[in-house]
């Protein structure tokens, strides 16, 4: 389809009307006084009005919690794209004289591919081939408010519609450009491969039209109209990652790979327990008199040594010798915290003349172990501060760091570089914090890397969970679920406590705590089972707890996925027909049918298969798993079929990458990779002893279907997990006969811990 | 301080280190070479993995002296000029990376087992031990076969 620009703005508010099948919506573009064309957008409310087919109203059941929230309100995302809305005008796009096109993504990349997905739409929307396309990570805007954010599979579901309004906008604005210079009518030209064509042959490459299409002050742009699916040529095309050569030459750059002038080396040696205290120094003088290291000083969370190189000052913070101050939990040990989160969540009435299916499961807590450690560079002067890290939430980041030092934010210039992979881990910002305080003190900058075994037992846990669950029946039918999952609390002061006040304030949030709205927001039944209640009480304790690859789904959800087979084995049904009677649609009775295709095929004894599925951020996805646990003490996934609906998938590719993803945090959760809670300190430190999967434990066999759809665009990043560990463990239930109520299944304590 | 001369992709080096030092900080902290990448510096993530004479080896855990007179590679030092490793070019036709940063590793380990083996079994494959906390793993194996075939 080609644009059709307007030769002039009118005096009604521009617009860029979409057509792809989901209605008009309004995406207000603004031509940007600059010296080449620049383009931003914004997008009006309506953009984010919740789709009523997803408003399904949940009943209650006996012992409910108080139905306080917002059915209208179909997902923990919306509530952050809502808060994003005000803000989303301020993306902008930059055409350079080169011909390429630059813009500056308000999000972390951490590995989910979505620099290479925003790429794509600007280059599909732009006509511009995709090696032309620059994306970089935004520094912290703090004018931004909350739409700087990385969380809750969110970001191309907020980012996709402004982005492509900015790209055709600025196609428009080129068009329009070469048609004057040309003497031509707009709609007679054409564009492709970042060029403007004319019928009779002339062209004129986009670079060439940057100077002269730059707007000389700021107005509305022309309304234009966003491709249709139809017409779209690189999204929804299998397309490789834009930074892959960087990383297969070694060229990427995180945190500690950037050169900054002067920075040293600097590790912190860390209290015996989680949150404790220094409280003296023995030896701060031996240590600074060996090898290599420049400077020892206190910072809050521990003793830091700045060297010449990481190996010194590893060396140097073994050689402290520190008295500590007590943390905040440490008489607690693992079996303790089972026991509360048992007693937590509330025992379940004896019901009256209905029969009933009970069951209990409870997951350890898990490291986020993103295989960069936490780290960071800082620069910190009298008058001002440079912070480099890998961060999702980088306004609230500044914002601590300026605190910490004791300068106001708006001195504080904060870099956001791509993550070694996060899960979670890069929405807490302590390593720049930390960065920062040693370069104070030190007074020099410095390059701040937490060990391995540091990162394991002072970094994030996903919470420990307990899980009680109810169904009430007739002879063959579910009447009720109840689902009763009790909760370390998940730390979120990371400012998505901020970003959901400031989307709620607009509905209907009623009393709860953040806690509650989050759980309320994330968890939702794919299926009609009767009426369903599910709530959480929350453990205060004061662990490093934190969101971990969803916030709730990967624990509650997959706890309910392997009770529905425990409720079909009771009802006599096939878990797959049972599940198929009870989804409500027929786009989640497509992934399950496509994952399941060849269910129930004969295996050896011992090997079975599993299904697990899981419906959230507007996506659904089906595992098919089989696992062979001949060997019951060494199971081995040695197939998956995944099935996958994103809506539209921008970067099929890149969601199979994130299926592929959510199927080894599956086996590696389900089966080996979990942390003991001793005294106060998770015993394990490394990757010897937390068994996060590797290529041994990952099947030889995986099938990732994307199934087609024209559906706006959901999320994906943490959409795999939840079905991924239920269909490991309805597989291993199977394959051995016993129903695995704790995970990971395999969790013995095989290794003498490091020394505290 | 010794003296440590040894050769990095090519080049002859001498550096000013305790011998003790482990070759993983010397490349990254006093050569700036920074493919090779810390991940618990014990020898159980391999996200470091270059190679000793050919031989795949863990900096983390190999003092500099022991590089003495001997020739590293790292990741760095791979391709030749622009025209890519036949396991690289595979890395990106099965687009194996997600976050990249055990990527570097993962490459030289396959290279090293290449080198040892033209055709390697699935077991073979398994043996790997690098950690990919984005369980890129299916990608990784399917880029080996896919390197193999190139390599033959």
């Amino acid at each position: 389809m080609e644009p059709e620009p307007s030769a002039e703005s009118s005096a009604e508010p521009s617009a860029v009307a979409e057509n792809a099948g989901v209605g008009r919506r309004k995406l207000l573009a603004y031509l940007v006084a600059a010296p080449t064309l620049t383009v931003a957008v914004r997008v009006g409310a309506d953009a984010w009005a919740p789709e009523a087919a997803a408003a399904t109203p949940q009943a209650t059941a006996e012992g409910a919690a108080p139905a306080a929230l917002p059915d209208l309100l179909p997902d923990l995302g919306d509530v952050l794209i809502l808060a994003a809305a005000p803000t989303s005008h301020l993306l902008t796009l930059e055409l350079d004289e080169d011909g390429t096109a630059r813009f500056g993504l308000p999000r972390a990349e951490v590995g989910q591919g979505l620099t290479t997905a925003v790429a794509m739409l600007i280059a599909d929307e732009l006509d511009l081939p995709l090696d032309k396309v620059r994306v970089r990570l935004d520094d912290a805007r703090p004018e931004l408010l909350f739409n700087q954010l990385t969380g809750s599979s969110n970001s191309i579901r907020a980012l996709h519609r402004p982005v492509r309004a900015a790209a055709a906008a600025a196609r428009a604005r080129l068009v329009a450009t070469a048609a004057r210079q040309w003497g031509v009518d707009a709609a007679d030209l054409t564009t492709r491969d970042g060029a403007v064509h004319a019928s009779d042959g002339r062209t004129l490459g986009y670079g060439a039209l940057a100077k002269s299409a730059a707007a000389p002050r700021t107005t509305e742009a022309p309304d234009v109209t966003l491709k249709a699916a139809g017409d779209q040529q690189v999204v929804g095309r299998p397309t490789n990652r834009i930074d892959a050569r960087a990383i297969v030459t070694g060229r990427k750059e995180y945190a500690l790979d950037l050169d900054v002038p002067g920075a040293k080396p600097a590790m912190v040696r860390r209290p015996p327990t989680v949150n404790g205290t220094v409280a003296q120094v023995h030896n701060a003088a031996d240590v600074r008199a060996m090898p290599g290291v420049l400077d020892v000083v206190e910072i809050p969370t521990g003793v830091a040594v700045v060297a010449e190189t990481f190996g010194q000052a590893l060396a140097g913070k073994e050689a402290l010798r520190v008295d500590w101050g007590a943390g905040t939990v440490d008489e607690l040990s693992h079996d303790d915290i089972k026991a509360e989160l048992r007693k937590a969540a509330p025992d379940f009435l004896p019901p009256l003349l209905v029969q009933h299916i009970d069951a209990e499961y409870d997951f350890a807590p898990v490291s986020h172990a993103p295989l960069e450690t936490n780290s960071a560079v800082a620069d910190v002067r009298d008058d001002r501060a440079t912070v480099w890290t890998a961060a999702q939430s980088p306004i609230a980041a500044r914002a601590a760091v300026a605190k910490a030092i004791g300068l106001p934010a708006s001195r504080v210039d904060f870099h956001v570089v791509q993550a070694g992979g996060s899960f979670g881990r890069r929405l807490f910002f302590d390593a720049a914090v930390e960065a920062a305080q040693v370069s104070k003190a030190a007074g020099r900058p410095v390059r701040l890397m937490w060990s391995r075994v540091d990162d394991m037992r002072h970094g994030r846990m996903r919470p420990p969970t307990h899980h009680k669950l109810r169904v009430t029946h007739t002879r063959d039918k579910p009447l009720s679920l109840q689902h009763r999952v009790a909760s370390v609390e998940t730390d979120t002061g990371h400012g998505i406590g901020d970003a959901l006040t400031a989307g709620l304030t607009e509905l209907p949030a009623g009393n709860e705590t953040f806690a509650q709205t989050m759980f309320r927001l994330s968890m939702r039944s794919p299926y009609d089972l009767g009426a369903t209640a599910q709530t959480l009480t929350e453990l205060p304790l004061k662990l490093h707890t934190g969101s971990w690859r969803s916030v709730y789904s990967g624990t509650a959800r997959a706890a309910e996925e392997m009770f529905l087979d425990e409720v079909a084995e009771k009802l006599g049904a096939d878990p797959v027909e049972f599940r198929r009677a009870r989804l409500k649609n027929e786009a989640q009775r497509k992934v399950l049918d496509t994952a399941a295709a060849d269910w129930g095929r004969e295996l050896p004894e011992g090997v079975a298969q599993g299904v697990g599925f899981h419906e959230e951020y507007k996506s659904r996805v089906a595992f098919l798993v089989e696992l062979d646990a001949r060997d019951p003490k060494a199971p081995r996934v040695t197939r998956a079929v995944i099935a996958v609906d994103v809506g539209r998938a921008v970067n099929p590719r890149g969601v199979e990458a994130q299926m592929l993803g959510g199927l080894t945090d599956g086996i590696a959760t389900a089966l080996r990779a979990g942390l003991h809670f001793d005294k106060g300190l998770p015993l394990e430190g490394s990757y010897s002893q937390f068994h996060y999967a590797r290529q041994k434990d990952s099947p030889q066999d995986v099938t990732v279907h994307v199934v087609e759809s024209d559906a706006e665009p959901g999320g994906v990043g943490e959409l795999g997990v939840p079905a991924a560990v239920a269909a490991i463990g309805n597989a291993y239930a199977r394959a051995t006969g016993t129903r695995a109520r704790s995970f990971p299944i395999l969790f013995d304590v095989d290794f003498e811990p490091f020394p505290r | 301080m010794p003296a440590q001369t040894f050769t990095v992709n090519g080049e002859q080096v001498t550096v000013d280190a305790p011998d003790d030092l482990p070759l993983l900080w010397v490349l990254r902290d006093l050569l700036g070479i920074r493919g090779p990448k810390y991940g618990c510096g014990i020898d159980v993530c391999k996200a470091c993995t270059s190679h000793l004479d050919g031989e795949a080896v863990n900096p983390c855990a190999v003092p500099v002296s022991e590089a003495a007179g001997r020739e590293v590679t790292t990741i760095e030092g791979l391709a030749d000029g622009e025209k890519l490793h036949p396991v690289q070019e595979a890395w990106l036709e099965q687009d194996v990376a997600q976050c990249g940063y055990c990527q570097p590793g993962q490459i030289m380990a396959a290279v090293a087992l290449l080198k040892r083996t033209k055709n390697p079994t699935d077991e073979e494959i398994d043996a790997i031990a690098n950690v990919c906390r984005c369980g890129t793993y299916f990608r990784i194996r399917e880029a080996i076969k896919s390197a193999a075939d190139r390599m033959s």
